[in-house]
């Protein structure tokens, strides 16, 4: 890019000139909003007739629905990781990265919390966990946190989008219902030092309070498995063995995202191939600690064999879930991270496939973790129904799992439609090219 | 600063006087705080007193958990609740100085499935749902092969209340683990957290829902079912209550069952109808539970399928294909 022609103006449009509605959009968002219909139609049948309507049953009773709710927190966890983790080491690249962060936490944490309701057997009875609430269930923490974070987040994408609006409604040539809007959300912001001090102050305190709760997140929804006694769910690692492969997951969706964006929204200038260098280095990472915690959690149990393990560990291995774990363990985790180590495969179309093979694997982890165990519990299953012993997902179940994805999508869309993807004032002020 | 405000200095008169006010208020304030707190002395004081003078003479009464305690007969009041209140209430402390326990007896389980059909028409289930089921066991190659009727096994540390986040199930002073599906809010961990696969959940319309329309749900029977809700074995607790053996039990033909009261440390035979002592009869046939290692401590208690009274055979399946 050429520095001397690098005006505040310009990169205004660049970051901005996405703001429009066009016709691209409106069919996107027309094709999100059919297929959600759909999914909502499947949710009706299980409201009319019961959870029934899913393959789950007395055995395997938490299914699709919990892995997804573990898949949604856990791709919600990379908001921290960028803004807080990365931001307060002071790595200066993340700045176009972290919006998009940020969007994906909070439309996965908003999101997770509807897909729990979802697996409710009686979801009019929600209110019941406010008011009569034990607070030694784990269901309590994690409703608590799960909250909190979604807070969080929340404040902080907004926070550093204060100024953006300011800007937004001061120079964009944009619909008036849309420059209101802009205005009421700037809350007066002029730039001036008194303002910037104050936001730069919360946020920083924000990203401070976002690491604990990050961490608590993922770990009181791995307790959700971990404080039963069950095969496969008793591990005292499941707490960092979620929060590192919150990480794996949330990586490969943000390296998708901004590929996407910076197609989409031309932002070639701005994502640049060193960003998704850099992620990719930050992918390989989080995946080797991830991987790390994997042979722990297997080659333990593994070596000694007990019962209850020996039976799990067998199935996953060499049985009926074999073929789905080697080619999640493979594919998903070391085939990632040999590739990721070399820098032509950090290159944007290269690392983009490799995140879509690491993020479908990341959800089938999911499922491999909630589901086998169920299937070996202590006691043999006899005298009910087939389909009671082997799980199967019903097409209405199917559906009921995948709306989620499509209420992300549909966040993430209306988020960067209508505010800027990268943040404006900060790129200026980093660049130092000054508003007149 | 409070310095500062004792020197007066002359300088800044405002300020100084401004302070002598806030010293003022401040003082007024801990008057007042000492004012109430020795009142609330004096007042505890006095009900202390009042409570010493209460002074009838002292019964002995039996708690719910059990123990004995001597109370003051004037601080005895009547408990007075009734329909609805009474029925929750109860189903909630149980009966009053009882320690349930159940005795299974595997030397004599033929898997008759009779303890099964008298549960499931007592609490409305369909044929695959379970509150007692019986298992064909083997617990290793070379052993033999017995019967065992599994059903709640009322562990005195539940997993299964501990993880509810809604009280819906509650463990009563007399052992028993119960449901109140009214509560139930349908999230199934504690079907996740129990390591003997003990509840059942109506994932579809339970069987006699049309049934049982406009019948006051029961916690101590579960019935009517509830659709999203959770249900398991609840010893019979209404049965309990009218002094009778739970269903099971009775309807053993085997003399399988043992049921009965461990602070009476007595338990009686369903079919026979013989009651012996809980503690000999667990001594003298190595009575044993099941998965002990766990920590949960269940109220049901397994006599070793040794010398058996029948020879093992494969169980036919009575339950459909799918549902």
């Amino acid at each position: 890019m050429d520095d001397n022609k690098l005006t505040f103006d310009k990169i205004t449009s660049d970051l901005t000139h996405h703001i429009r509605i066009n016709k691209g959009f409106l069919v996107w968002m027309g094709f999100l909003t059919v297929s959600l219909v759909a999914c909502l139609y499947a949710y009706s049948l299980q409201l009319r007739t019961g959870l029934g309507v899913a393959g789950i049953r007395d055995y395997v009773t938490w299914g699709l629905y919990l892995a997804n709710f573990v898949f949604f927190v856990a791709a919600s966890l990379i908001g921290m990781l960028i803004s807080a983790v990365l931001g307060l080491a002071g790595m200066k690249w993340i700045t176009p990265l972290t919006r998009i962060a940020e969007t994906i936490a909070v439309s996965f944490a908003a999101v997770a919390g509807l897909v729990i309701v979802s697996d409710m057997g009686r979801p009019e009875r929600l209110a019941y966990v406010f008011i009569y609430g034990r607070p030694q269930s784990p269901i309590l923490w994690d409703v608590t946190v799960i909250i909190t974070y979604f807070a969080l987040s929340l404040l902080l994408l907004y926070l550093p989008m204060i100024a953006d609006m300011a800007i937004l409604h001061r120079k964009g040539a944009l619909p008036s219902w849309l420059k209101g809007t802009y205005k009421c959300l700037s809350l007066n912001f002029t730039d001036t030092p008194a303002q910037n001090r104050i936001i730069n102050r919360s946020i920083r305190m924000l990203l401070i309070l976002l690491v604990p709760m990050a961490l608590s997140i993922h770990t009181v929804t791995s307790w959700l498995f971990a404080v039963t006694s069950r095969a496969g769910w008793d591990s005292s690692i499941f707490g960092p063995y979620f929060v590192s492969g919150a990480f794996v997951a949330g990586s490969a969706a943000v390296i998708i995202a901004m590929f996407f964006f910076r197609k989409n929204y031309k932002l070639q200038d701005y994502i640049t191939d060193l960003h998704f260098d850099n992620m990719g280095k930050v992918l390989v990472t989080v995946s080797l600690v991830y991987l790390y915690f994997n042979i722990n959690e297997f080659l333990v149990p593994g070596y000694k064999l007990q019962r209850a393990d020996a039976i799990h560990l067998t199935e996953l291995f060499s049985g009926k879930d074999a073929c789905m774990f080697w080619i999640v363990q493979i594919g998903g985790l070391v085939l990632p991270i040999l590739l990721l180590f070399f820098r032509p495969f950090r290159k944007p179309l290269p690392i983009l496939v490799i995140s879509i093979a690491v993020l479908i694997a990341a959800w089938f982890k999911r499922y491999l973790i909630v589901i086998p165990t169920q299937e070996h519990p202590f006691l043999p299953i006899q005298h009910v129904p087939q389909n009671f012993v082997v799980y199967t997902p019903t097409l209405v179940e199917t559906m009921i799992t995948i709306g989620p994805f499509i209420l992300v999508l549909i966040i993430i869309t209306l988020i960067s439609k209508f505010f800027p993807v990268i943040p404006l004032h900060e790129t200026a002020v980093e660049k130092g090219v000054e508003d007149v | 600063m409070e310095e500062n405000n004792n020197t007066h200095s002359p300088n800044e008169p405002e300020k100084s006087k401004a302070s002598t006010r806030r010293d003022f208020l401040k003082n007024l304030g801990l008057a007042g705080v000492g004012v109430a707190t020795g009142a609330a002395a004096l007042y505890s004081g006095h009900i202390f007193e009042a409570k010493k003078e209460a002074t009838g003479e002292s019964k002995v009464l039996l708690t719910q958990d059990g123990r004995l305690v001597s109370v003051d007969s004037l601080e005895i009041k009547s408990h007075e609740k009734t329909g609805e209140d009474l029925r929750e209430s109860q189903s909630r402390e149980g009966i009053p100085g009882r320690r349930w326990v159940m005795v299974t007896d595997l030397s004599r389980c033929r898997n008759a499935r009779k303890c099964i059909s008298a549960c499931q028409e007592a609490h409305h289930l369909r044929p695959e749902q379970y509150h007692m089921n019986t298992l064909q066991m083997q617990d290793s190659p070379n052993t033999a092969p017995y019967n065992m009727p599994k059903n709640c096994q009322h562990c005195d540390n539940p997993p299964c209340v501990a993880v509810c986040p809604v009280d819906a199930t509650y463990k009563r002073p007399d052992g028993i683990v119960l449901i109140e599906n009214d509560r139930c809010i349908g999230c199934r961990f504690c079907m996740a957290a129990c390591p003997y696969s003990a509840r059942i959940f109506n994932w579809i319309e339970p069987k006699d829902a049309a049934k049982d329309q406009g019948i006051e749900y029961n916690a101590e029977l579960n019935v009517p079912q509830k659709l999203g809700t959770i249900s398991k074995c609840l010893f019979s607790a209404d049965r309990l209550r009218e002094g009778k053996l739970p269903y099971c039990v009775e309807a053993c033909p085997n003399s399988v069952y043992y049921f009965g009261d461990e602070n009476e440390d007595s338990v009686t035979n369903g079919t026979t109808k013989e009651t012996v002592r809980l503690s000999k009869l667990l001594r003298d046939n190595g009575g044993y539970q099941l998965m002990p290692e766990l920590g949960t401590k269940p109220r049901v208690y397994y006599l070793p399928p040794k010398n058996r009274l029948f020879p093992f055979e494969e169980a036919k399946d009575a339950t459909p294909e799918k549902v």
